[in-house]
This record gives C-alpha cells, sequence and structure tokens, in this order.
C-alpha cells in the first residue's frame, strides 16, 4: 500500500501492528456492525501517520473493502495519509496533526462517565507527540476527573522525524511522568502478543485512574534492514526494498 | 453580555440535558449559579485552553452541546489550531464564546485585546461568526444556537452594555437586522459591541440633515448578502463599523461583496486600525484615540461624504 502510494511512515506503521492487531481482534467492542452504537469503544489513532497500519487492520477486521484500500495516497482517491473520521470506515476522528487526540478522548471519556455508559476510550500515541504540552494538559486534566475509561497506549519506539528521542528532546524518566501526572502505568513489549493482551485485559488497572500503557517498539517492525533506522520515518521502499521486505515478512 | 450569555444557557438547561459550560478558569462569580444547579455539566479546565478545545470536541463527538468560554485572545488566538481540526473539520456543535471583543479590557492591555479574532476565525471552514450588538441579541443568538449545526464563534463584550433595540428583535443567524430605515443618504452596518455607539452616531447625522439607514451585521459569517446588496442599491455611501482591526473583519466582508457587484457609491471601513495599541488607558479612552466615538465617527463619515468625489479615503 505504502509502496504503490510512494507514502512515508513505513517504520512508524510497522511499530503499532501487533497493538492494532491485539486491539481490533480482542480487545474492543466495536465492530462494522455497531460502528455508530452508542455503547462501542472508543479509539483514537492519535498518531495519525501510523494510519497505513490502521487501514491494514480494519480490512482485516471488515471495516474497510479491498477497493477501498487500493485507493490509498492516490488522486481521486479513497484514503490520505492521514485518517480522516468516517464512522463507517472505523475512523473515529481525523488526525494527523500531532497531539490532539488525547484531549478529544478525555472528552469522549467523560461524556461516558456523565451518562453512564460504560464503554471505554482508546488513544495511541507516539513517543514524540508527547513533546507537546497540551498533551501534558489533557494528562493531568484525566487523572483530576478520574477517568478510569480513558487508557492511553504511547509506541515507544525511540525515534522520531529527525533523530534518536534521547538526542531531540530525552522523555526518560517516561514512566515516571505518566505516574507523577496521575496515571497507572503498566510496560510493555509492544510487539509480544501475550504481553498486549495480559494488560489489555487488566484495563483499568486501578479504579479512578487513566491508564498508560507504554509499549516499547522498534520502528520498521518486521523487516531487518528498516528496525531501528531513522531513514523510514519518511523513507518509501524502492522496488528491490519492496519484493525484500514482502519475502521477509511473508 | 456575559452575563446575559450565562442566564440564557442556564434556562436552556433546564429542557436540554445535552448542554455543556466549559470555563478556562474565567468568569469570577459569573458561573455559581450554573454551576449550583447543573455541578455534572460545568467544567473548569484550569488554564489549558487548547485541552478545553479538545475535551469540547470529544464531548461534541458523544452528542453534547458544548460552550466554551474564555477571554478572546485565550480561547481564539491561543487555540487557533485546535479549533482548526478539532472542531472545524469534524463540523461539530461547538460554541466558542469569547469575551473582551476589540478594546474591551482596555488597561489590561494588548495581551488581553482583541482585534484579530473575526478575521481568523471568519477564515475557517465550517464556521460561523456572530458578534451580538445587544443584550436583546445575545440572548436571541444563545437561544438560537442551540439548535444551530455545526461550530460558532460568538463574540461578546463584557458587562453592561446598553440595549439598543426596543425590543426583542427578529434574530436568525446571517440575517442583519434592519435598526431603522430613515433615508438613502447613508447607511451605517454595524456589529457587536459597535452597534450601540453606531446608533448615537446615526441620530447625530440625521440631525445634520442626513437620511440614515441602520442595519445590525450581527452574523458577519455567512454575510447578509441580500441585505448588503439591497442597501448598496438604495444608499449613495455604505460605512461598516467595528470593534476589530479593519483588516479581515466585518468591514472586509463587506468590502468583498461590494467590490464584486461593482458599488459606484462610498464605502469605508471604520474600526481599529492594523496595530498593537500603544495607548494606556481605558475603553473609553482608546476609543478616542481611535475615532471611535459617536461625534468622532461623524465628523467623520460628513468630511467624507462632502469632500470630493477622487479624494482618497
Amino acid at each position: 500500500m505504502i509502496y504503490m502510494a510512494k507514502a512515508p511512515h513505513i517504520g512508524s506503521s510497522f511499530s503499532i501492528v501487533e497493538i492494532l492487531v491485539a486491539l481490533y481482534f480482542k480487545c474492543l467492542r466495536i465492530s462494522p456492525d455497531n460502528c455508530r452504537d452508542k455503547n462501542r469503544d472508543r479509539f483514537i489513532l492519535s498518531k495519525g501517520h501510523g494510519c497505513p497500519a490502521l487501514y491494514a487492520v480494519l480490512a482485516h477486521r471488515g471495516f474497510l473493502s479491498s477497493n477501498i484500500l487500493k485507493g490509498f495516497g492516490c488522486n481521486g482517491g479513497t484514503l490520505e495519509e492521514h485518517p480522516t473520521s468516517d464512522l463507517t470506515k472505523g475512523i473515529e476522528v481525523s488526525t494527523g496533526s500531532l497531539g490532539h487526540g488525547l484531549s478529544i478522548g478525555v472528552g469522549m471519556a467523560i461524556a461516558g462517565k456523565r451518562d453512564n455508559n460504560p464503554y471505554r476510550v482508546f488513544v495511541l500515541l507516539s513517543d514524540g507527540e508527547t513533546e507537546a504540552g497540551f498533551v501534558w494538559e489533557s494528562a493531568m486534566f484525566a487523572s483530576h476527573h478520574k477517568l478510569d475509561n480513558l487508557i492511553a497506549i504511547i509506541d515507544y519506539n525511540k525515534i522520531q522525524a529527525l533523530g534518536r528521542i534521547k538526542e531531540v528532546i530525552d522523555l526518560e524518566p517516561y514512566s515516571e511522568k505518566w505516574r507523577s501526572f496521575g496515571w497507572e502505568v503498566r510496560e510493555v513489549d509492544g510487539h509480544n502478543f501475550a504481553q498486549i493482551f495480559s494488560v489489555l485485559e487488566k484495563i483499568p488497572f486501578r479504579q479512578g485512574r487513566p491508564s498508560a500503557i507504554i509499549a516499547h517498539t522498534v520502528k520498521g517492525k518486521g523487516v531487518s534492514f528498516m528496525e531501528d533506522k531513522l531513514l523510514w520515518h519518511y523513507r518509501c521502499p524502492d522496488e528491490k526494498e519492496y519484493l525484500r521486505a514482502i519475502r521477509e515478512l511473508e | 453580555m456575559r452575563d446575559v450569555f450565562v442566564k440564557t444557557l442556564e434556562k436552556l438547561c433546564q429542557s436540554d440535558s445535552d448542554i455543556f459550560l466549559l470555563t478556562g478558569d474565567l468568569g469570577f462569580k459569573l458561573f455559581d449559579s450554573f454551576r449550583e444547579k447543573y455541578p455534572d455539566r460545568f467544567l473548569n479546565m484550569g488554564i489549558a485552553e487548547t485541552n478545553m478545545i479538545g475535551v469540547a470536541a470529544g464531548l461534541s463527538f458523544s452528542g453534547k452541546k458544548v460552550y466554551c468560554y474564555s477571554m478572546i485572545p485565550f480561547l481564539i488566538m491561543r487555540c487557533f489550531e485546535h479549533i482548526r481540526i478539532d472542531v472545524c473539520y469534524h463540523n461539530l456543535d461547538v460554541r466558542l464564546v469569547g469575551v473582551g471583543g476589540g478594546l474591551v479590557y482596555g488597561l489590561e492591555g494588548v495581551t488581553h485585546h482583541a482585534i484579530e479574532d473575526v478575521a481568523i476565525m471568519r477564515s475557517l471552514p465550517n464556521m460561523t461568526v456572530v458578534a451580538p450588538g445587544d443584550p436583546y441579541e445575545v440572548s436571541e443568538c444563545i437561544n438560537v444556537s442551540v439548535g444551530h449545526k455545526g461550530p460558532m464563534f460568538i463574540r461578546l463584550g463584557r458587562t453592561g452594555e446598553p440595549q439598543v433595540h426596543r425590543s426583542v428583535p427578529d434574530f436568525k443567524i446571517g440575517k442583519g437586522i434592519v435598526v431603522f430605515n430613515k433615508g438613502n443618504d447613508i447607511c451605517l452596518l454595524a456589529s457587536g459591541t459597535m452597534l450601540y455607539k453606531t446608533k448615537i452616531t446615526s441620530e447625530l447625522l440625521l440631525k445634520k440633515g442626513f437620511g440614515v439607514t441602520l442595519v445590525s451585521l450581527h452574523t458577519i459569517k455567512p454575510l447578509d448578502e441580500v441585505l448588503i446588496k439591497d442597501c448598496a442599491k438604495k444608499h449613495r455611501s455604505i460605512f461598516s463599523v467595528e470593534e476589530h482591526s479593519i483588516v479581515g473583519g466585518l468591514g472586509s466582508a463587506v468590502g468583498e461583496v461590494l467590490s464584486e457587484i461593482r458599488y459606484g457609491g462610498l464605502f469605508k471601513r471604520i474600526g481599529l486600525p492594523n496595530e498593537f495599541s500603544h495607548y494606556v488607558g481605558r475603553t473609553e479612552y482608546l476609543h478616542q484615540k481611535y475615532g471611535l466615538t459617536p461625534q468622532k465617527m461623524a465628523n467623520n463619515i460628513i468630511k467624507l461624504i462632502k469632500g470630493p468625489s477622487n479624494t482618497p479615503l
């Protein structure tokens, strides 16, 4: 898909595949049949640039047809390189401008609490986007209001657009940051299904607190020459690289 | 205006359980009664306005009608991109209720002045921009806003503004109100906090023997083009009056319409220059300095009308 569209962000997509599969096939109470149901769980891909992975998972889950997938990133197409809200496609919120997803999730979580509706709100963020100050405005507000129906999952692949997180703006001690903002935190290997399933089953980690899952991931996971390489934040594979990647993934 | 806003909204809450009121830690004492009656629907978001916009969007996604209150610089300027994406792109029922339009918070200084807000909100797709001109218009605007589809920016003054209309006017979003029609020499199109002063101005002009029509153009977007075109047909000169920079506000919007219909009369924008105020003073003092008092506006209008037609304005 990315190869055909000559699109960027393949590395950022590969780092969240297992998380999305776990959510959509094991955890989220959402399906194409209940995509407008008031009681459905909500999922927000705050790191909108990782949407190729989301589109692929939504297609496997029955939200998107292969024809719609083919329209990714092309003139007159169906899907942009950052997702646009469309409930029938399974896309709850339009994202792409980093840092916006958590506060929207907070609003949905408050509405759920006020309406005594038991749905849960999952927000998947990138590590780099938590450099934005307003993410922490939302984090502070969520714990103050005891939103234990809100779950933030952070794709901690440790690389952002222009360099390693550590060299751009070090986020460590990262778990401590979330904890000190009143969140209950768990850390997992974001590519290990057993670990992801196990932690998702325990939500909320503590009554009266929002849950944060810090998923340690590898940018470009699954393709040896892309793994943990800054280059693959923006680079799109050429034909040779594409064929090699496909062989490795199969 | 702000007290009328809260009272009206409080009344509406009785019959509409979806209304939420969010504030960015502003409005001391203003919300006491609302808060007491509807504690579950009132949220003080703290000094974190961008989060307020996102949360408002999230609530609105969940079927709520959300009113966000703050001073305009913090509500509008600070949050522009969040308003653009979270609210406007999704076309959500979020109402941004901003106080302090223009130089209303005069002495507080430039950080608290609001002279660019209409320009930037007007540029956003899906956004409706309303600046009610007196307390009647405020209450009607809030009443109508509950059923309005999509985002709205409601630009208010502060408190204690006099009534311009004699009774509750017929208020429709996107439709100007003809306050009076007393002749065809001059048409004054005013919005928001300038409506009252423009009314006094038109009375001065009437005394000088000019025929004057006064229109409250409370909705700046969508603009009442039909009414403006009608005014253009009937009047030899048109003046827009706003407490906002003349760049991008009501005057610009009216000018866009007039230039495209090749209006042959005299048109002039009356408002604030595109500069940060370098004066220190209360609103009245600043209005004096910028020529926004009825006497100064009337004198300027007369001078322009009587001047040779080829003189630059």
